[in-house]
Protein backbone atom coordinates (compact mmCIF):
# COMPACT_ATOMS: atom_id res chain seq x y z
CA UNK A 1 0.00 0.00 0.00
CA UNK A 2 0.93 3.14 -1.08
CA UNK A 3 2.19 5.42 1.57
CA UNK A 4 0.37 8.65 2.44
CA UNK A 5 2.06 11.96 1.27
CA UNK A 6 2.58 14.41 3.94
CA UNK A 7 0.07 16.90 5.43
CA UNK A 8 2.73 19.49 4.93
CA UNK A 9 5.67 19.68 3.12
CA UNK A 10 7.55 21.73 5.14
CA UNK A 11 7.39 22.59 9.05
CA UNK A 12 6.53 25.90 8.61
CA UNK A 13 3.67 25.17 6.19
CA UNK A 14 2.65 23.56 9.70
CA UNK A 15 3.07 25.92 11.71
CA UNK A 16 1.68 28.68 9.62
CA UNK A 17 -1.58 27.04 8.91
CA UNK A 18 -1.71 26.03 12.62
CA UNK A 19 -0.99 29.96 14.14
CA UNK A 20 -3.73 30.79 11.43
CA UNK A 21 -6.57 28.08 12.09
CA UNK A 22 -5.88 28.72 16.01
CA UNK A 23 -6.08 32.89 15.77
CA UNK A 24 -9.54 31.78 14.01
CA UNK A 25 -10.51 29.59 16.71
CA UNK A 26 -9.57 31.92 19.43
CA UNK A 27 -11.90 34.75 17.56
CA UNK A 28 -9.51 37.18 16.29
CA UNK A 29 -10.72 36.71 12.34
CA UNK A 30 -13.70 34.83 11.05
CA UNK A 31 -12.56 32.36 8.26
CA UNK A 32 -14.53 34.01 5.41
CA UNK A 33 -12.94 37.20 6.43
CA UNK A 34 -9.45 35.25 6.23
CA UNK A 35 -10.55 32.99 2.40
CA UNK A 36 -11.28 36.76 0.92
CA UNK A 37 -7.81 38.54 2.38
CA UNK A 38 -6.01 35.37 1.48
CA UNK A 39 -7.72 35.22 -1.74
CA UNK A 40 -6.49 38.60 -2.52
CA UNK A 41 -2.71 38.50 -2.45
CA UNK A 42 -2.82 34.88 -3.90
CA UNK A 43 -4.55 36.76 -6.90
CA UNK A 44 -2.09 39.98 -7.15
CA UNK A 45 0.89 37.29 -6.65
CA UNK A 46 -0.36 35.24 -9.25
CA UNK A 47 -0.59 38.38 -11.72
CA UNK A 48 3.51 37.60 -12.42
CA UNK A 49 3.82 33.91 -12.87
CA UNK A 50 1.93 30.50 -12.09
CA UNK A 51 1.93 30.31 -8.12
CA UNK A 52 3.18 26.55 -6.85
CA UNK A 53 0.96 25.10 -4.24
CA UNK A 54 3.80 24.40 -1.90
CA UNK A 55 5.87 27.42 -0.97
CA UNK A 56 4.37 29.69 -3.24
CA UNK A 57 1.48 29.11 -1.61
CA UNK A 58 2.39 29.48 1.88
CA UNK A 59 4.15 32.87 1.35
CA UNK A 60 0.99 34.13 0.17
CA UNK A 61 -0.48 32.62 3.05
CA UNK A 62 2.39 34.15 5.35
CA UNK A 63 2.14 38.14 4.02
CA UNK A 64 -1.79 37.86 4.59
CA UNK A 65 -1.23 36.24 8.11
CA UNK A 66 1.17 39.32 8.90
CA UNK A 67 -0.73 41.54 7.26
CA UNK A 68 -3.93 41.07 9.23
CA UNK A 69 -2.05 41.34 12.47
CA UNK A 70 -0.42 43.95 11.49
CA UNK A 71 -4.07 46.22 10.64
CA UNK A 72 -4.98 45.03 14.41
CA UNK A 73 -2.34 46.38 15.73
CA UNK A 74 -1.34 42.92 17.21
CA UNK A 75 2.63 42.73 15.64
CA UNK A 76 4.15 45.56 13.75
CA UNK A 77 6.09 44.86 10.65
CA UNK A 78 9.19 46.15 12.51
CA UNK A 79 8.26 44.46 15.71
CA UNK A 80 8.27 40.78 13.26
CA UNK A 81 11.23 42.12 11.19
CA UNK A 82 13.49 41.86 14.62
CA UNK A 83 12.23 39.53 16.51
CA UNK A 84 12.73 37.57 13.30
CA UNK A 85 16.16 38.33 13.25
CA UNK A 86 17.10 37.88 16.87
CA UNK A 87 15.78 34.22 15.60
CA UNK A 88 18.54 34.63 13.13
CA UNK A 89 21.16 35.37 15.57
CA UNK A 90 19.93 32.32 17.83
CA UNK A 91 20.33 30.22 15.24
CA UNK A 92 23.46 31.55 14.63
CA UNK A 93 25.01 31.26 17.84
CA UNK A 94 23.27 27.85 18.75
CA UNK A 95 25.82 25.30 19.15
CA UNK A 96 24.41 22.51 16.49
CA UNK A 97 22.47 20.19 18.65
CA UNK A 98 21.08 22.31 21.45
CA UNK A 99 17.58 24.08 21.64
CA UNK A 100 17.63 26.95 20.10
CA UNK A 101 16.16 29.91 22.28
CA UNK A 102 15.44 33.73 22.04
CA UNK A 103 18.13 35.15 24.69
CA UNK B 1 30.73 38.06 11.98
CA UNK B 2 29.57 35.46 9.03
CA UNK B 3 26.05 36.18 8.17
CA UNK B 4 23.66 34.41 6.40
CA UNK B 5 22.06 36.21 2.82
CA UNK B 6 18.56 35.17 3.01
CA UNK B 7 17.61 34.79 -0.76
CA UNK B 8 15.16 32.93 -2.80
CA UNK B 9 17.59 30.18 -3.13
CA UNK B 10 18.24 30.10 0.28
CA UNK B 11 14.98 30.12 1.28
CA UNK B 12 14.37 26.94 -0.83
CA UNK B 13 17.75 25.53 0.29
CA UNK B 14 17.37 23.25 3.64
CA UNK B 15 19.31 22.48 5.08
CA UNK B 16 21.72 25.52 4.20
CA UNK B 17 24.92 25.05 2.53
CA UNK B 18 27.25 23.75 5.49
CA UNK B 19 30.03 26.40 6.46
CA UNK B 20 33.12 26.22 9.14
CA UNK B 21 30.46 26.94 12.03
CA UNK B 22 29.44 24.41 14.15
CA UNK B 23 25.62 26.25 14.87
CA UNK B 24 22.34 25.16 14.41
CA UNK B 25 20.67 25.16 10.61
CA UNK B 26 19.07 27.87 9.89
CA UNK B 27 15.49 27.59 9.10
CA UNK B 28 14.39 29.52 5.50
CA UNK B 29 13.39 33.25 6.02
CA UNK B 30 9.93 32.56 6.15
CA UNK B 31 10.32 29.91 9.00
CA UNK B 32 11.73 32.43 11.11
CA UNK B 33 8.97 35.19 10.32
CA UNK B 34 6.32 32.51 11.64
CA UNK B 35 8.66 32.41 14.66
CA UNK B 36 8.37 36.08 15.32
CA UNK B 37 4.78 36.14 14.64
CA UNK B 38 4.75 32.84 17.17
CA UNK B 39 7.19 34.77 19.75
CA UNK B 40 5.21 38.16 19.55
CA UNK B 41 1.19 36.40 20.02
CA UNK B 42 2.77 33.89 22.85
CA UNK B 43 4.12 36.71 24.62
CA UNK B 44 1.19 38.76 24.27
CA UNK B 45 -0.97 35.82 25.37
CA UNK B 46 -2.96 35.41 22.05
CA UNK B 47 -2.05 31.80 21.61
CA UNK B 48 -1.69 29.11 23.43
CA UNK B 49 1.80 26.98 21.86
CA UNK B 50 0.11 23.70 23.04
CA UNK B 51 -2.81 24.15 20.77
CA UNK B 52 -1.18 24.94 18.03
CA UNK B 53 0.96 21.76 18.45
CA UNK B 54 -2.57 20.03 18.47
CA UNK B 55 -3.91 21.65 15.73
CA UNK B 56 -0.83 20.37 14.13
CA UNK B 57 -0.72 16.88 15.16
CA UNK B 58 -4.60 16.58 13.91
CA UNK B 59 -3.71 17.32 10.91
CA UNK B 60 -0.95 15.82 9.95
CA UNK B 61 -1.94 12.42 12.23
CA UNK B 62 -5.54 12.13 12.67
CA UNK B 63 -7.48 14.17 10.39
CA UNK B 64 -7.46 12.58 6.32
CA UNK B 65 -9.06 11.24 3.36
CA UNK B 66 -9.65 8.23 5.82
CA UNK B 67 -12.80 9.91 7.27
CA UNK B 68 -14.47 10.79 3.69
CA UNK B 69 -14.05 7.46 2.60
CA UNK B 70 -15.68 5.95 5.98
CA UNK B 71 -18.79 8.45 4.73
CA UNK B 72 -18.55 7.27 1.23
CA UNK B 73 -18.74 3.71 1.83
CA UNK B 74 -21.84 4.34 4.50
CA UNK B 75 -23.30 6.17 1.59
CA UNK B 76 -22.89 3.05 -0.69
CA UNK B 77 -24.29 0.77 1.93
CA UNK B 78 -26.80 2.49 4.03
CA UNK B 79 -29.70 3.73 1.82
CA UNK B 80 -30.75 5.89 4.52
CA UNK B 81 -27.60 7.18 5.38
CA UNK B 82 -27.10 8.07 1.81
CA UNK B 83 -30.35 10.37 1.74
CA UNK B 84 -29.77 11.86 4.53
CA UNK B 85 -26.27 12.89 3.23
CA UNK B 86 -27.46 13.98 0.02
CA UNK B 87 -30.41 16.14 2.30
CA UNK B 88 -27.74 17.58 4.73
CA UNK B 89 -24.24 16.72 4.61
CA UNK B 90 -23.42 18.82 7.43
CA UNK B 91 -25.82 17.00 9.88
CA UNK B 92 -24.86 13.93 8.21
CA UNK B 93 -21.46 13.81 8.72
CA UNK B 94 -21.37 15.59 12.18
CA UNK B 95 -23.12 12.66 13.50
CA UNK B 96 -20.06 10.91 12.21
CA UNK B 97 -18.12 12.98 14.33
CA UNK B 98 -16.93 15.01 11.55
CA UNK B 99 -16.94 18.81 11.82
CA UNK B 100 -16.05 21.71 9.86
CA UNK B 101 -13.48 23.91 12.50
CA UNK B 102 -14.90 27.28 10.57
CA UNK B 103 -18.47 26.59 10.58
CA UNK B 104 -18.62 25.85 6.57
CA UNK B 105 -21.52 23.99 5.04
CA UNK B 106 -20.87 20.73 3.52
CA UNK B 107 -22.24 19.98 0.05
CA UNK B 108 -22.59 16.25 -1.11
CA UNK B 109 -22.35 15.52 -4.65
CA UNK B 110 -22.94 12.39 -6.47
CA UNK B 111 -21.73 10.73 -9.49
CA UNK B 112 -23.65 9.14 -12.03
CA UNK B 113 -23.94 7.54 -15.05
CA UNK B 114 -25.26 10.88 -16.27
CA UNK B 115 -22.79 13.36 -13.93
CA UNK B 116 -19.44 13.68 -13.32
CA UNK B 117 -18.68 16.10 -10.14
CA UNK B 118 -15.39 17.84 -9.76
CA UNK B 119 -14.67 20.41 -7.00
CA UNK B 120 -12.03 23.44 -6.90
CA UNK B 121 -11.67 26.33 -4.91
CA UNK B 122 -10.53 28.95 -7.70
CA UNK B 123 -10.00 31.95 -5.32
CA UNK B 124 -7.69 30.28 -2.22
CA UNK B 125 -7.94 26.60 -1.53
CA UNK B 126 -11.37 26.10 0.40
CA UNK B 127 -11.19 22.00 1.14
CA UNK B 128 -13.55 20.15 3.31
CA UNK B 129 -10.70 19.23 6.19
CA UNK B 130 -12.75 17.60 8.23
CA UNK B 131 -13.33 14.73 5.69
CA UNK B 132 -10.18 14.70 3.68
CA UNK B 133 -7.33 16.59 5.80
CA UNK B 134 -4.93 19.24 4.14
CA UNK B 135 -5.53 19.55 0.04
CA UNK B 136 -2.57 18.07 -1.27
CA UNK B 137 -0.19 20.81 -3.43
CA UNK B 138 -1.48 20.34 -6.83
CA UNK B 139 -5.49 21.33 -5.50
CA UNK B 140 -3.64 24.52 -4.43
CA UNK B 141 -1.47 25.65 -7.57
CA UNK B 142 -2.66 28.58 -9.63
CA UNK B 143 -2.99 25.49 -12.29
CA UNK B 144 -5.22 23.43 -11.14
CA UNK B 145 -7.19 26.55 -9.59
CA UNK B 146 -7.31 28.15 -12.73
CA UNK B 147 -7.80 25.29 -15.40
CA UNK B 148 -10.11 22.93 -13.31
CA UNK B 149 -12.72 25.69 -14.47
CA UNK B 150 -11.38 26.60 -18.12
CA UNK B 151 -10.67 23.15 -19.16
CA UNK B 152 -11.76 20.15 -16.94
CA UNK B 153 -12.10 17.54 -19.40
CA UNK B 154 -8.22 18.13 -20.30
CA UNK B 155 -7.82 18.46 -16.01
CA UNK B 156 -9.51 14.96 -16.06
CA UNK B 157 -7.28 13.05 -18.65
CA UNK B 158 -4.32 14.41 -16.87
CA UNK B 159 -5.60 12.28 -13.79
CA UNK B 160 -5.96 9.24 -15.99
CA UNK B 161 -9.94 10.31 -16.08
CA UNK B 162 -11.86 10.23 -19.71
CA UNK B 163 -15.09 10.22 -19.39
CA UNK B 164 -17.94 9.38 -21.97
CA UNK B 165 -18.78 12.64 -24.26
CA UNK B 166 -22.29 12.09 -23.21
CA UNK B 167 -21.32 12.47 -19.40
CA UNK B 168 -22.17 16.06 -18.33
CA UNK B 169 -19.38 17.44 -15.77
CA UNK B 170 -20.13 19.72 -13.15
CA UNK B 171 -17.45 21.87 -11.30
CA UNK B 172 -18.20 23.45 -8.13
CA UNK B 173 -16.28 26.23 -6.61
CA UNK B 174 -15.70 25.53 -3.37
CA UNK B 175 -16.21 29.09 -0.63
CA UNK B 176 -15.00 29.76 2.62
CA UNK B 177 -18.83 28.55 3.86
CA UNK B 178 -19.48 25.53 1.05
CA UNK B 179 -17.18 22.80 0.73
CA UNK B 180 -17.79 20.19 -1.55
CA UNK B 181 -17.18 16.42 -0.75
CA UNK B 182 -18.03 14.08 -4.38
CA UNK B 183 -19.76 10.59 -3.77
CA UNK B 184 -17.73 8.82 -6.36
CA UNK B 185 -19.14 6.00 -7.87
CA UNK B 186 -19.66 2.59 -6.59
CA UNK B 187 -17.73 0.28 -8.79
CA UNK B 188 -19.12 -3.19 -10.37
CA UNK B 189 -17.81 -6.24 -8.62
CA UNK B 190 -17.85 -4.56 -5.00
CA UNK B 191 -21.61 -6.45 -3.92
CA UNK B 192 -21.19 -7.77 -0.38
CA UNK B 193 -18.08 -6.13 0.25
CA UNK B 194 -18.25 -4.72 4.01
CA UNK B 195 -17.84 -1.20 4.77
CA UNK B 196 -14.15 -0.75 5.64
CA UNK B 197 -13.29 -3.09 2.66
CA UNK B 198 -14.83 -0.36 0.46
CA UNK B 199 -13.34 2.63 2.16
CA UNK B 200 -10.00 1.14 1.56
CA UNK B 201 -10.52 1.70 -1.85
CA UNK B 202 -11.92 5.11 -2.04
CA UNK B 203 -9.15 7.66 -3.02
CA UNK B 204 -8.55 11.06 -2.00
CA UNK B 205 -8.87 11.94 -5.59
CA UNK B 206 -11.76 10.49 -6.52
CA UNK B 207 -13.46 12.44 -3.81
CA UNK B 208 -12.30 15.53 -5.04
CA UNK B 209 -13.41 14.58 -8.53
CA UNK B 210 -10.31 14.00 -10.11
CA UNK B 211 -10.50 10.02 -10.15
CA UNK B 212 -12.16 7.11 -10.20
CA UNK B 213 -12.42 4.37 -7.83
CA UNK B 214 -11.70 0.71 -9.23
CA UNK B 215 -11.08 -2.53 -7.58
CA UNK B 216 -7.77 -3.37 -7.54
CA UNK B 217 -6.44 -6.04 -9.72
Amino acid sequence: MKRPEPAFAEPWHAQLFALTVHLNETGLFDWPHWADRFSATLKRHGVARELNGGDDYFNAWLETLEAVLSEQSLADPAQVDRIRNAWEQAYMTTPHGAPVRLI
Amino acid sequence: MFRWTVDSAARNAAPMPHDDHDHSVLPPDPALRVKALETILTEKGLIDPAALDAIIDTYQNKVGPQNGAAVVARAWTEPEFHAALMADATAAVSEMGFYGRQGEHLVAVENTGDVHNMVVCTLCSCYPWPLLGIPPAWYKSDAYRARAVREPRVVLSEFGVTLPDETKLRVWDSTAEVRYLVIPRRPDGTEGWSVDDLAAIISRDAMVGCGLVTVPA
